[in-house]
């Protein structure tokens, strides 16, 4: 079947299977291989990416969901060149270690600022809780998270 | 790698095209909504649909509303617009402290409440928390549309009354007979199903249990629910001792069985123990409620 699906602002009309996955549209077909592709059965998150600006686990969705919407993978989230504060704040705390999980994480985490710009720990914890890391012991993440959001406050740092 | 069997796609532009859709394609077409528990059986080829019929672009059956008598659900609504909609929430506590525990943000960000149910897993949430509440299931055919209680949708383990060619289609509760509700899960880590997990709405007058209803999922409780309990309850008192029996009289009527999630007696004693606790700040809210001047306020 034919599909149109918009990803980082650019629209790609491909021929695909019915059955084929979100994740592996964007990494196969796209080339667009940020997304990770972890566990597969919607457990660690390292898929999330933005459907119609809500995040989502991309190996539960098929490709074929995506007609007509947009997607936004971690590629999409610097502007210009200059990264978005999330990614700078997981540069700046040390927020991955084998990077893995980050761009799930950091996808969860640019949805929750967008929502909520002044989280407490609890509230990053309970928003990245779908998503698994298995390096960091999550800690640093969260940091790394509030950093983002003290920079986007007009904190110095 | 696991991916899903070959299979043909067919997007919905509107349920009567779904519905005839059904029709032409017959049981072996499946509705996909938000794909959350479809996706994952079909990738282990648990179930193998010839056809599926996306309905993610009706719209109309996105809704939560509530009118002067019901909670309108649509059956295509989100697991986090429910957890989003504060009018829910004000009438019925249970529902976001159900929401809160299934699975997890970015999970209930695209699993529809009308899929999980549909789904009918024997340790389902909301499943429960309907039986609870006395909701009532909408389900539409071609022929038009027809109503069931929701402790008649489920026949059995992830089996429904919804026929091959029929969509469930709205979730309504009425506004009346809770006063207070609560929603209480037991899961081995976060986002997990439950090990045991209760949910009581209670109708306070006074300090009489008017009306109570209990539903419980992963214990084996007939029909989600915990019917022997509410019987023993209506009428009597809130107090300490009645809500301990009825939390006694709800583990003697179900069947756990013993699993990876723990053993039947483990189960048990969760059906009793959670029993007493949900029905304990059910109450206390109904107070609270009452207290603020209105009922399912
Ligand atoms: S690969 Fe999608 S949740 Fe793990
Ligand atoms: S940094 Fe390695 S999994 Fe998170």
């Amino acid at each position: 079947m034919r599909i149109a699906v918009t990803v980082n602002g650019t629209e790609y009309r491909r021929e695909v299977e019915p059955r084929l996955l979100l994740i592996h549209f964007l990494r196969d077909e796209l080339r667009l291989t940020g997304s990770h592709w972890g566990c597969d059965t919607s457990n660690c998150g390292a898929c999330v990416v933005w459907l119609d600006g809500t995040p989502v686990k991309s190996c539960t969705v098929l490709a074929a969901m995506a007609h007509g919407r947009e997607v936004v993978t971690v590629e999409g989230l610097a502007n210009d060149g200059e990264l978005d504060p999330v990614q700078r704040g997981f540069a700046q705390c040390h927020g991955l270690q084998c990077g893995f999980c980050t761009p799930g994480m950091m996808m969860t985490a640019r949805w929750l600022l967008n929502r909520n710009p002044d989280p407490t720990p609890g509230q990053i914890r309970e928003a990245i809780s779908g998503q698994i890391c298995r390096c960091t012991g999550y800690e640093n993440i969260v940091r790394a998270i509030r950093w983002a959001s003290d920079y986007e406050a007009g904190g110095s740092r | 790698m696991q991916v899903p069997a070959h299979v043909e796609y067919e997007k919905a532009a509107s349920l009567e095209d779904a519905l005839n859709l059904l029709v032409r394609y017959g049981p072996e077409a499946k509705i996909l909504a938000g794909g959350h528990s479809l996706i994952p059986m079909m990738k282990l080829r648990l179930v193998q649909p010839e056809v599926l019929i996306d309905i993610n672009g009706l719209t109309e059956l996105c809704h939560i509303t509530v009118t002067d008598s019901q909670l309108h659900i649509g059956a295509l609504a989100r697991h986090a617009q429910l957890l989003d909609s504060s009018a829910a929430g004000r009438h019925f506590a249970i529902l976001h402290d159900a929401e809160r525990v299934i699975a997890d943000p970015i999970v209930r960000n695209w699993g529809t409440i009308g899929g999980s149910l549909c789904q009918a897993d024997p340790s389902e949430d909301l499943s429960a928390a309907f039986a609870a509440l006395k909701g009532t299931m909408v389900i539409s055919g071609t022929g038009g549309s027809r109503t069931v209680s929701a402790r008649e949708f489920h026949t059995g383990p992830y089996e429904t009354v919804v026929g091959p060619a029929e969509v469930l289609t709205e979730i309504r509760v009425p506004l009346a007979h809770v006063s207070g509700s609560a929603y209480l899960k037991v899961a081995r880590r976060a986002g997990d199903w439950p090990v045991g997990a209760a949910g009581a709405a209670v109708w306070l007058d006074g300090d009489t249990i008017a009306d109570a209803g209990i539903g419980l999922t992963a214990v084996g409780a007939r029909h989600f629910a915990a019917a022997e309990a509410e019987e023993y309850l209506r009428g009597r008192p809130a107090a300490a001792d009645v809500l301990a029996r009825a939390g006694e009289i709800a583990a003697e009527n179900c069947r756990p069985v013993s699993d990876q999630r723990g053993p039947a007696d483990y189960k048990r004693h969760l059906a009793c123990e959670l029993t007493i606790r949900v029905l304990r700040t059910a109450l206390r809210r109904a107070r609270e409620n009452a207290a603020a001047g209105g009922y399912a306020a």
